[in-house]
């Protein structure tokens, strides 16, 4: 699915590499408008707190319930990782584990042993097939809060647990990129490559894979992009991040015209966070595409 | 129907794997009513995720530049925060907002009308895209040829564009439909009764949470897989001799 499309017919021009991952795209050119409507909407909230303030004498300015909460929001209650370091923390853990393990099952997707390939790409279809949120309340269900092991027992926290799961989809979808850039590489450098002697491993470590790297950061980067967004899905399993933390402070405060601009000033965090990814991602894709 | 029970019952009592669904009449009634509102709420949400995308496609062609605006702004917005932020954003803080400022009485919509509207805009911003790259796609040549034959621009839209730039697309836009099913189960954090939802309202009677988990789990990998063998036959149907990936 994730190989680029080629097209036969001269008439039709070569698509963009708007989709090279395909999933869906993070990077878009008029993302500027995105944070135009954020900002404009917590602008329009705070104009309209003169309003509210007239209505209730007692009320904080929204201004400053914003600043009371967002040193919370942010880095948690101080008790171990919390708020949005803890939805960058995870993300970033789950999506280093899994480009490690999504390399792995991606090479073992063009495996020419059977025994290999055809486990590798079940694996892939499983994770790449399955909803998010129920690999998450899969694994933290399933996980022990603790393991064993030579008599010392390691605790899983539930951001930990949320990390692995969370880094299995990254895992397939990771492997299906792994998959269609080595694909995408012509025939020509393994045959020159077994010419020059080298074993498989070889060829694949030294010369396959070194050109498969930058067809693959931009769709990696993407699927970055992609996991960071998802990172909230982990307060519905209880773990004390952004989402949570907001949805405390807003049931703490107990004030309806907080609703509007504590959601938007969460999304706008978001969005300051993954759009400049998403520019570049943008960026180096019209550097990398492949000009026919 | 009554053997089939019955080995569940065994399998509960003597192995200790309780797929209550399977035997209990109350649980299966209201799982298989999980699995339906999943698949309806799934397919309105493709079919307006896809009017959305075009719509928002067809305004972000037109001359008028605010409406440009308006459609980049709608495309960075969705685009660029969490689908789940988003539900709740228009589920906890829009709705009642609004409704208090129209003097409604007990909300706009209901959490499935929100999850349902607020999950086609969000695949709506990706198809909006999509769609764009797909009729960037068409040469302009192709339509300059067909205005030499006397086509009229909705003619040439109709003939020439359309089934070109919807061949193009087809494939972006399956995996984004395939990705808008997966992410219907965020609607469990309003509390529509979709599979997961209900799922977990029986492993929380039932306390079987390991067997629930791997039926959810199926289940969504079944829905998934009869979309996607559904959209590939689709895409079959459509192929254009000479036009298409090489394989």
């Amino acid at each position: 699915m994730s190989e680029h499309p080629k097209f036969h017919l001269p008439v039709m021009l070569p698509v963009r590499p708007v989709a090279t991952s395909t999933a869906c795209l993070v990077a878009t050119l008029s993302s500027r408008w995105g944070l135009l409507a954020i900002l404009s909407g917590l602008a329009l909230c705070l104009g309209l707190e003169q309003a509210w303030a007239q209505q209730d004498m007692a009320a904080f300015s929204i201004w400053e319930a914003i600043v009371k909460w967002t040193p919370l929001i942010f880095w948690g209650t101080g008790q171990g990782l919390g708020g949005f370091v803890l939805n960058i923390w995870v993300s970033v853990l789950a999506m280093t584990i899994g480009t490690c393990l999504g390399l792995m099952l991606g090479i073992g997707q063009v495996s020419p042993h059977r025994v290999l390939r055809w486990p590798s790409w079940a694996v892939t279809q499983l994770f790449r097939n399955s909803p998010w949120l129920v690999l998450l309340f899969y694994f933290m269900m399933l996980l022990p809060y603790e393991i064993r092991i030579l008599g010392f027992s390691v605790p899983f926290s539930g951001w930990f647990k949320a990390t692995v799961a969370l880094s299995l989809p990254v895992m397939a979808n990771i492997s299906e990129i792994v998959r269609g850039a080595i694909l995408s590489i012509p025939t020509g450098q393994w045959e020159s490559a077994e010419s020059l002697a080298l074993t498989r491993r070889q060829t694949m470590w030294r010369i396959i894979l070194p050109q498969c790297v930058k067809r693959m950061i931009p769709p990696w980067m993407n699927w970055y992009c992609i996991l960071v967004m998802s990172t909230p899905l982990i307060s519905i399993l209880g773990v004390q991040d952004a989402m949570t933390l907001t949805q405390d402070a807003l049931a703490a405060e107990g004030r309806m015209e907080l609703l509007i601009p504590f959601y938007l000033w969460l999304m706008l965090w978001f969005f300051a966070y993954t759009y400049p990814i998403a520019r570049w991602t943008r960026r180096l894709e019209s550097r990398f595409a492949v000009k026919l | 129907m009554a053997t089939i029970a019955d080995f569940f019952h065994w399998l509960a009592a003597k192995r200790g794997y309780n797929f209550s669904i399977f035997y209990d009449r109350f649980d299966g009634t209201q799982f298989l009513y999980g699995i339906w509102t999943t698949i309806h709420l799934s397919f309105f949400c493709v079919l307006l995720s896809v009017l959305f995308g075009a719509i928002g496609v067809w305004l972000q062609r037109s001359s008028f530049e605010p409406l440009r605006w308006l459609v980049g702004a709608y495309v960075g917005f969705f685009r660029n925060t969490p689908p789940l932020v988003q539900l709740y954003f228009f589920y906890f803080a829009v709705d009642p907002v609004l409704s208090s400022a129209l003097g409604v009485k007990g909300g706009l919509l209901s959490n499935y009308g929100w999850a349902l509207l607020v999950l086609s805009l969000y695949a709506g911003a990706f198809n909006t895209e999509i769609f764009r790259s797909g009729i960037e796609a068409v040469p302009k040549s192709t339509c300059e040829a067909a205005e030499a034959l006397g086509y009229t621009p909705l003619q040439i839209f109709r003939h020439v564009t359309f089934p070109l730039a919807f061949r193009v697309s087809f494939p972006a836009m399956t995996s984004n439909l395939v990705n808008l099913i997966k992410t219907t189960t965020t609607a469990y954090a309003i509390s529509v009764a979709e599979t997961l939802y209900v799922a977990n309202r029986i492993w929380s009677d039932q306390f079987n949470v390991f067997e629930m988990m791997n039926v959810v789990w199926v289940v969504y990998l079944v829905l998934v897989g009869l979309f996607l063998a559904f959209m590939t036959r689709w895409e079959k149907a459509l192929r254009v001799p000479g036009f298409g990936r090489s394989k």
